[in-house]
Protein backbone atom coordinates (compact mmCIF):
# COMPACT_ATOMS: atom_id res chain seq x y z
CA UNK A 1 0.00 0.00 0.00
CA UNK A 2 1.55 3.44 -0.79
CA UNK A 3 -0.28 6.76 0.95
CA UNK A 4 -1.99 9.34 -1.35
CA UNK A 5 -0.42 10.97 -4.53
CA UNK A 6 0.96 14.37 -3.49
CA UNK A 7 2.12 15.04 -7.14
CA UNK A 8 3.16 13.35 -10.45
CA UNK A 9 3.70 13.09 -14.15
CA UNK A 10 3.11 10.97 -16.77
CA UNK A 11 4.37 10.84 -20.79
CA UNK A 12 4.68 9.09 -23.41
CA UNK A 13 8.04 8.99 -25.29
CA UNK A 14 9.27 7.02 -28.63
CA UNK A 15 11.18 3.83 -28.10
CA UNK A 16 14.32 5.31 -29.60
CA UNK A 17 17.61 4.61 -27.06
CA UNK A 18 18.42 8.07 -27.11
CA UNK A 19 15.07 8.66 -25.14
CA UNK A 20 16.24 6.47 -22.32
CA UNK A 21 19.11 9.66 -20.71
CA UNK A 22 15.99 11.85 -21.36
CA UNK A 23 13.48 9.20 -19.18
CA UNK A 24 16.17 9.34 -16.53
CA UNK A 25 16.84 12.71 -16.22
CA UNK A 26 13.13 13.51 -15.85
CA UNK A 27 12.95 11.06 -13.10
CA UNK A 28 16.04 12.24 -11.32
CA UNK A 29 14.75 16.14 -11.57
CA UNK A 30 11.09 14.93 -10.53
CA UNK A 31 12.12 13.24 -7.74
CA UNK A 32 14.33 15.61 -6.50
CA UNK A 33 11.17 17.19 -4.95
CA UNK A 34 11.40 15.17 -2.25
CA UNK A 35 14.76 15.89 -0.82
CA UNK A 36 16.57 12.49 -2.06
CA UNK A 37 20.12 12.13 -1.15
CA UNK A 38 22.25 11.97 -4.22
CA UNK A 39 22.97 7.99 -4.08
CA UNK A 40 18.76 7.65 -4.04
CA UNK A 41 18.95 9.92 -7.24
CA UNK A 42 21.73 7.44 -8.92
CA UNK A 43 19.24 4.56 -8.09
CA UNK A 44 16.16 6.18 -9.49
CA UNK A 45 18.13 7.27 -12.52
CA UNK A 46 19.04 3.07 -12.80
CA UNK A 47 16.13 2.09 -12.20
CA UNK A 48 13.90 3.82 -15.14
CA UNK A 49 17.15 3.56 -17.19
CA UNK A 50 17.00 -0.03 -17.00
CA UNK A 51 13.02 -0.77 -17.15
CA UNK A 52 12.91 1.74 -20.08
CA UNK A 53 15.91 -0.06 -22.11
CA UNK A 54 14.18 -3.15 -20.92
CA UNK A 55 11.31 -2.26 -23.22
CA UNK A 56 13.24 -0.88 -26.04
CA UNK A 57 15.17 -3.96 -26.40
CA UNK A 58 12.33 -6.61 -25.06
CA UNK A 59 9.54 -4.78 -25.84
CA UNK A 60 9.99 -3.60 -29.24
CA UNK A 61 12.62 -5.65 -30.07
CA UNK A 62 14.75 -2.34 -30.86
CA UNK A 63 12.05 -0.76 -32.70
CA UNK A 64 11.96 3.19 -32.71
CA UNK A 65 8.07 3.35 -33.53
CA UNK A 66 7.02 1.45 -30.32
CA UNK A 67 5.55 3.95 -27.33
CA UNK A 68 6.86 4.00 -24.13
CA UNK A 69 5.24 5.63 -21.28
CA UNK A 70 7.00 6.78 -17.96
CA UNK A 71 4.49 7.40 -15.20
CA UNK A 72 5.95 8.97 -11.56
CA UNK A 73 4.14 9.21 -8.82
CA UNK A 74 5.64 11.50 -5.38
CA UNK A 75 3.34 10.21 -2.09
CA UNK A 76 2.86 11.06 0.53
CA UNK A 77 5.55 9.93 3.31
CA UNK A 78 8.39 10.38 1.39
CA UNK A 79 7.55 7.09 -1.36
CA UNK A 80 8.11 7.16 -4.74
CA UNK A 81 6.17 5.15 -7.47
CA UNK A 82 8.00 4.50 -10.86
CA UNK A 83 5.67 3.27 -13.38
CA UNK A 84 7.40 1.93 -17.05
CA UNK A 85 4.87 0.52 -19.50
CA UNK A 86 4.94 -0.63 -23.23
CA UNK A 87 3.01 -2.19 -25.57
CA UNK A 88 5.42 -4.51 -26.97
CA UNK A 89 5.31 -8.07 -27.50
CA UNK A 90 5.55 -9.16 -24.04
CA UNK A 91 6.84 -11.37 -21.65
CA UNK A 92 5.75 -15.15 -22.05
CA UNK A 93 7.54 -16.60 -18.76
CA UNK A 94 7.93 -13.40 -16.06
CA UNK A 95 9.81 -15.58 -13.44
CA UNK A 96 12.05 -16.43 -16.12
CA UNK A 97 12.77 -13.00 -17.05
CA UNK A 98 12.95 -11.74 -12.81
CA UNK A 99 15.76 -14.30 -12.70
CA UNK A 100 19.66 -13.12 -11.78
CA UNK A 101 20.88 -15.39 -14.37
CA UNK A 102 18.77 -15.15 -17.15
CA UNK A 103 19.30 -12.69 -19.91
CA UNK A 104 18.19 -13.40 -23.38
CA UNK A 105 20.71 -10.98 -24.54
CA UNK A 106 24.57 -11.77 -23.64
CA UNK A 107 25.68 -8.39 -23.44
CA UNK A 108 23.37 -6.33 -20.71
CA UNK A 109 24.35 -9.63 -18.50
CA UNK A 110 20.33 -10.00 -17.70
CA UNK A 111 21.01 -6.97 -14.90
CA UNK A 112 18.10 -5.12 -15.45
CA UNK A 113 15.78 -6.63 -13.11
CA UNK A 114 18.50 -7.19 -10.18
CA UNK A 115 19.51 -3.63 -9.90
CA UNK A 116 15.32 -3.25 -10.42
CA UNK A 117 14.57 -5.69 -7.59
CA UNK A 118 17.75 -4.50 -5.43
CA UNK A 119 16.91 -0.54 -5.22
CA UNK A 120 13.54 -0.62 -5.05
CA UNK A 121 11.33 -2.04 -2.10
CA UNK A 122 8.90 -3.54 -4.36
CA UNK A 123 8.76 -4.64 -7.94
CA UNK A 124 5.46 -5.79 -9.77
CA UNK A 125 5.65 -6.69 -13.16
CA UNK A 126 2.63 -7.34 -15.22
CA UNK A 127 2.77 -8.50 -18.56
CA UNK A 128 0.56 -10.54 -21.50
CA UNK A 129 2.16 -11.60 -24.84
CA UNK A 130 1.13 -9.56 -27.59
CA UNK A 131 -0.12 -6.52 -25.59
CA UNK A 132 2.94 -5.15 -23.54
CA UNK A 133 4.15 -5.28 -20.06
CA UNK A 134 4.26 -3.05 -17.39
CA UNK A 135 6.24 -2.84 -14.41
CA UNK A 136 5.61 -0.67 -11.45
CA UNK A 137 8.21 0.19 -9.39
CA UNK A 138 7.96 1.84 -5.11
CA UNK A 139 10.36 3.10 -2.73
CA UNK A 140 10.16 5.07 0.50
CA UNK A 141 12.73 7.40 1.13
CA UNK A 142 13.25 7.68 4.91
CA UNK A 143 14.70 10.46 6.83
CA UNK A 144 18.15 10.10 8.00
CA UNK A 145 19.71 8.35 5.30
CA UNK A 146 23.56 8.82 4.77
CA UNK A 147 24.96 10.69 2.19
CA UNK A 148 27.88 9.69 0.37
CA UNK B 1 29.51 10.14 -25.17
CA UNK B 2 33.13 11.03 -25.88
CA UNK B 3 36.22 8.21 -26.46
CA UNK B 4 39.68 9.34 -26.80
CA UNK B 5 41.73 6.02 -27.78
CA UNK B 6 45.78 6.29 -27.18
CA UNK B 7 48.07 4.13 -27.56
CA UNK B 8 50.62 4.55 -24.60
CA UNK B 9 53.42 1.37 -25.55
CA UNK B 10 51.61 -1.91 -25.90
CA UNK B 11 48.95 -0.71 -24.03
CA UNK B 12 44.89 0.47 -25.33
CA UNK B 13 44.23 3.41 -23.27
CA UNK B 14 40.25 4.47 -24.26
CA UNK B 15 39.27 7.60 -22.39
CA UNK B 16 35.38 7.37 -21.84
CA UNK B 17 33.32 10.49 -21.25
CA UNK B 18 29.60 10.71 -20.19
CA UNK B 19 26.35 8.32 -19.55
CA UNK B 20 26.99 4.50 -20.94
CA UNK B 21 23.64 3.42 -21.84
CA UNK B 22 22.00 1.86 -24.94
CA UNK B 23 22.16 4.71 -26.69
CA UNK B 24 25.81 4.90 -26.85
CA UNK B 25 26.88 1.04 -26.03
CA UNK B 26 26.99 -0.09 -29.66
CA UNK B 27 29.29 2.73 -31.05
CA UNK B 28 31.62 2.17 -28.06
CA UNK B 29 31.84 -1.38 -28.70
CA UNK B 30 32.55 -0.42 -32.27
CA UNK B 31 34.93 2.14 -31.95
CA UNK B 32 37.35 -0.36 -29.89
CA UNK B 33 36.83 -3.29 -31.45
CA UNK B 34 38.12 -1.39 -34.44
CA UNK B 35 41.13 -0.38 -32.92
CA UNK B 36 41.97 -3.51 -31.25
CA UNK B 37 41.27 -5.40 -35.07
CA UNK B 38 43.72 -3.11 -36.57
CA UNK B 39 46.55 -3.24 -34.28
CA UNK B 40 48.00 -5.82 -31.73
CA UNK B 41 47.60 -4.99 -27.93
CA UNK B 42 48.59 -6.17 -24.89
CA UNK B 43 46.46 -4.71 -22.72
CA UNK B 44 43.32 -2.25 -22.32
CA UNK B 45 42.60 0.34 -19.48
CA UNK B 46 39.42 1.43 -19.71
CA UNK B 47 39.53 4.80 -18.12
CA UNK B 48 36.03 5.70 -16.53
CA UNK B 49 36.71 9.20 -15.10
CA UNK B 50 34.67 11.32 -16.97
CA UNK B 51 31.79 8.76 -16.93
CA UNK B 52 28.81 10.02 -14.57
CA UNK B 53 26.61 6.93 -14.71
CA UNK B 54 26.34 3.16 -16.16
CA UNK B 55 23.69 0.96 -16.62
CA UNK B 56 23.71 -2.57 -17.36
CA UNK B 57 23.91 -2.27 -20.85
CA UNK B 58 27.41 -0.28 -20.16
CA UNK B 59 28.10 -3.29 -17.93
CA UNK B 60 27.39 -5.24 -20.66
CA UNK B 61 29.77 -3.26 -22.70
CA UNK B 62 32.65 -4.01 -20.41
CA UNK B 63 32.26 -7.38 -19.79
CA UNK B 64 31.87 -7.80 -23.53
CA UNK B 65 35.16 -6.45 -24.57
CA UNK B 66 36.94 -8.30 -21.06
CA UNK B 67 35.88 -11.57 -22.64
CA UNK B 68 36.85 -10.52 -26.83
CA UNK B 69 40.46 -9.08 -24.74
CA UNK B 70 41.15 -11.95 -22.40
CA UNK B 71 39.95 -14.16 -25.07
CA UNK B 72 42.76 -12.97 -26.94
CA UNK B 73 45.62 -13.49 -23.97
CA UNK B 74 45.42 -9.88 -23.14
CA UNK B 75 44.52 -8.02 -20.33
CA UNK B 76 42.15 -5.55 -19.44
CA UNK B 77 41.84 -2.91 -16.68
CA UNK B 78 39.40 -0.08 -15.53
CA UNK B 79 40.94 3.15 -13.09
CA UNK B 80 39.44 6.03 -12.03
CA UNK B 81 35.96 5.42 -11.70
CA UNK B 82 33.43 7.28 -9.72
CA UNK B 83 32.12 6.07 -6.36
CA UNK B 84 28.68 6.23 -8.07
CA UNK B 85 29.92 4.28 -11.31
CA UNK B 86 32.67 1.96 -9.20
CA UNK B 87 29.25 0.99 -6.48
CA UNK B 88 27.62 -0.37 -10.20
CA UNK B 89 30.76 -2.21 -11.24
CA UNK B 90 30.89 -3.53 -7.44
CA UNK B 91 27.14 -4.68 -7.31
CA UNK B 92 27.18 -6.43 -10.60
CA UNK B 93 30.41 -8.45 -9.81
CA UNK B 94 32.44 -6.71 -12.70
CA UNK B 95 34.94 -6.15 -9.97
CA UNK B 96 35.35 -9.82 -9.09
CA UNK B 97 36.88 -10.15 -13.04
CA UNK B 98 38.10 -6.96 -14.39
CA UNK B 99 40.87 -5.32 -12.24
CA UNK B 100 40.25 -2.12 -11.05
CA UNK B 101 42.86 0.88 -10.22
CA UNK B 102 42.79 4.41 -9.12
CA UNK B 103 44.51 5.81 -12.12
CA UNK B 104 45.88 5.39 -15.54
CA UNK B 105 49.64 5.35 -13.70
CA UNK B 106 49.11 2.69 -11.30
CA UNK B 107 48.22 0.15 -14.42
CA UNK B 108 51.17 1.68 -16.89
CA UNK B 109 53.90 1.61 -14.35
CA UNK B 110 53.02 -1.79 -13.34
Amino acid sequence: MVAGVKNWVRFDFPSRPENISFARACAAAFASQLDCTLEEIEELKLVVSEAVSNSIIHGYDKRLDGIVTLEIKLHEEKTIEIIVEDRGRGIADIEQALQPTYSSMEDRMGLGFVFMQSFMEDLQVTSEVGSGTRVRMIKSLLPGREEY
Amino acid sequence: MHVELEAVRDTLVARIKGEIDLAVADELRRVIDERLKAERFQSVILDLAGVSFIDSSGLGFILGRYKKITGQGGKMFIVSARPSVARILEIAGVKKLVPVYPSEKEVLQN
